[in-house]
């Protein structure tokens, strides 16, 4: 059976999970291997909540908010920027490819980079293979 | 720059002379009170203490090869509010180290505080101190610094100081008001205390010291011990990755792990008044255990033990100074610290962070710049097209 990845993605309220819906109103096809979790800001996630996803089995993990200088807290993307930087130095050192994390900007307006950005994401993923933890037991 | 004031050691009796100091300090009416590690007398146990009374110092150590905790976090408490009152604190180079991001972290205060270091002889695991002590009794303190300085390897027969100060490359300490100098003086006649801010020197002046030269060969013997614990440091972080490498050998490292969180309140820079891990948030619901094991086949109880500590990674490996209070505290012998302390050494540098490096540097999780590493976000990229 071919792997099918799944993603979990932490988007934004105000400009990529708007980009999804207008993704979907605009009957943009992307595949189905997301699972997207609103938050109201990029600012919010903490690095547990990646760690989280990740130790549960997540192929990959999207972060995805608005672009620098459109934040609708002012500076919740930026902050979200050093974390991921965060989690890239920690989780490669046990052989989480960084390939697996993700952090894109991707507009409210932007429907069409949306789901060119999850079809990019999810071939890559299932090229790359499934992820450590899948059949493992984490304690 | 720096001044340095002299102290002849009378009858070789090193420690003799440093509590006279201590009690020459605690004599000045500006300070109030001396945080400082004693002998207790009920066993042969050193702990912080808080001393008002300059006669109540005949058992302060502070180079017993022991540190049963952290003071950073004791300070901490110490300095939550103003006092009317100087305090002086006895710490060590990791101890100043943590305190200084607890400052950052707005858990402590520098104002109306002496800190003063001492260049930093290692210490023992707490259950190998006991031992010691044991074996070499009163004269413990005198025989282990006379040993180290001289280079002997190990100080005491025996007995290995903890990993995580054969790995520390900070034996001085940088933060401190004054400097009690150890590496390349000759602790048998003299006694060598250098003052490092204006505070420091208006202490050391109000003692009325004579001011000295640095002894010649201190900056070698410095830049040797230096030298030996990085070379250890690096090769306690080859170990360490080759058995951390995947998250089946994390899970394999950390197996033994009870989640008794010991280590995250051994930790000094484990800033959060309340930890995520005992709150509600993991108070699961008893259906949703049965859930996860009908997922997964089983699963182990307690649960998110990886978790916890991946979390504890990513909240305070950037501030993480290697004190190694964290494998000290461990009930099951966990190396926590060699895995903190090689996650640490990248986070640091990705954020080009030292904790405890200056006050003016803020923790990196803190701020951030407009611009900043652009390939995370594909940025360079984008930019080209």
């Amino acid at each position: 059976m071919d792997f099918e990845p799944t993603i979990i993605a932490f988007v934004c309220n105000w400009c990529t999970y708007t980009a999804a819906d207008l993704a979907g109103t605009s009957r943009l096809i992307y595949p189905a291997n997301i699972r997207l979790i609103r938050v109201m800001c990029t600012g919010m996630v903490d690095p547990k909540y990646v760690i989280k996803a990740f130790l549960e089995g997540a192929d990959a993990v999207l972060v995805s908010g608005c672009h620098p200088g459109d934040c609708h807290y002012i500076n919740g993307n930026y902050k979200a920027r050093r974390r991921i930087k965060l989690l890239k130095e920690i989780l490669p050192q046990f052989g989480f490819e960084p390939e697996r994390l993700k952090l894109t900007w991707i507009g409210a307006s932007d429907g069409i980079r949306f789901a060119d950005t999850i079809t990019e994401m999810v071939s890559e993923i299932r090229a790359l293979g499934p992820s450590q933890v899948r059949g493992k037991m984490v304690l | 720059m720096a001044t340095t004031a002299k102290i002849n050691v009378k009858h070789q009796d090193f420690l003799a002379s440093l509590q006279a100091f201590f009690k020459s300090v605690l004599q000045q009416n500006d300070i109030g009170a001396l945080l400082v590690p004693q002998h207790l007398p009920m066993k042969d146990v050193v702990m912080p203490t808080i001393v008002t009374d300059p006669e109540a110092l005949d058992a302060a150590d502070p180079l017993a090869p022991t540190f049963p905790l952290n003071a950073a976090t004791l300070l901490s408490r110490l300095t939550r509010k103003p006092l009317e009152t100087t305090i002086a604190a006895v710490l060590r180079p990791c101890e100043i180290r943590a305190f200084i991001e607890l400052v950052k972290l707005k858990q402590g205060r520098t104002e109306n505080l002496i800190i003063i270091g001492t260049d930093c002889l290692g210490a023992y695991p707490n259950n190998d101190y006991a031992r010691v002590v044991e074996k070499e009794g009163s004269e413990t303190t005198r025989k282990f610094y006379q040993n180290v300085l001289s280079g002997k390897n190990p100080p005491l027969e025996g007995f290995q100081v903890a990993r995580a100060c054969q790995a520390c490359e900070h034996p001085v300490p940088e933060g401190a008001d004054i400097v009690i100098e150890l590496f390349g003086v000759d602790t048998e006649h003299e006694m060598f205390l250098e003052a490092r801010t204006p505070a420091g020197e208006k202490l050391l002046a109000a003692l009325n010291l004579p001011s000295a030269k640095e002894p010649d060969q201190r900056k070698k013997a410095i830049q040797t011990v230096v030298n030996e614990r990085i070379t250890y440091r690096d090769q306690m972080f080859d170990e360490t990755r080759k058995r951390t490498e995947t998250i089946e050998k994390l899970t394999r490292y950390l197996a033994g792990c009870v989640n008794c969180y010991n280590c995250r309140v051994a930790c000094p820079v484990c800033y959060c008044r309340e930890c995520v891990f005992v709150t509600d948030v993991f108070d699961h619901e008893p259906s949703q255990y049965l859930r996860w094991a009908d997922r997964k086949k089983s699963i182990k109880l307690p649960t998110d033990t990886i978790f916890y500590h991946l979390t504890r990674l990513s909240h305070i490996s950037t501030a993480c100074v290697g004190c190694g209070q964290c494998t000290n505290a461990c009930p099951n012998n966990i190396p926590v610290m060699e895995l903190f302390r090689m996650v640490a050494h990248k986070t640091q540098q990705a954020f080009d962070y030292e904790p405890g490096r200056s006050l003016e540097e803020p923790p990196p999780l803190s701020v951030f710049k407009e611009t900043e590493f652009p390939d995370l976000t594909g940025e360079t990229e984008q930019l080209n097209h």
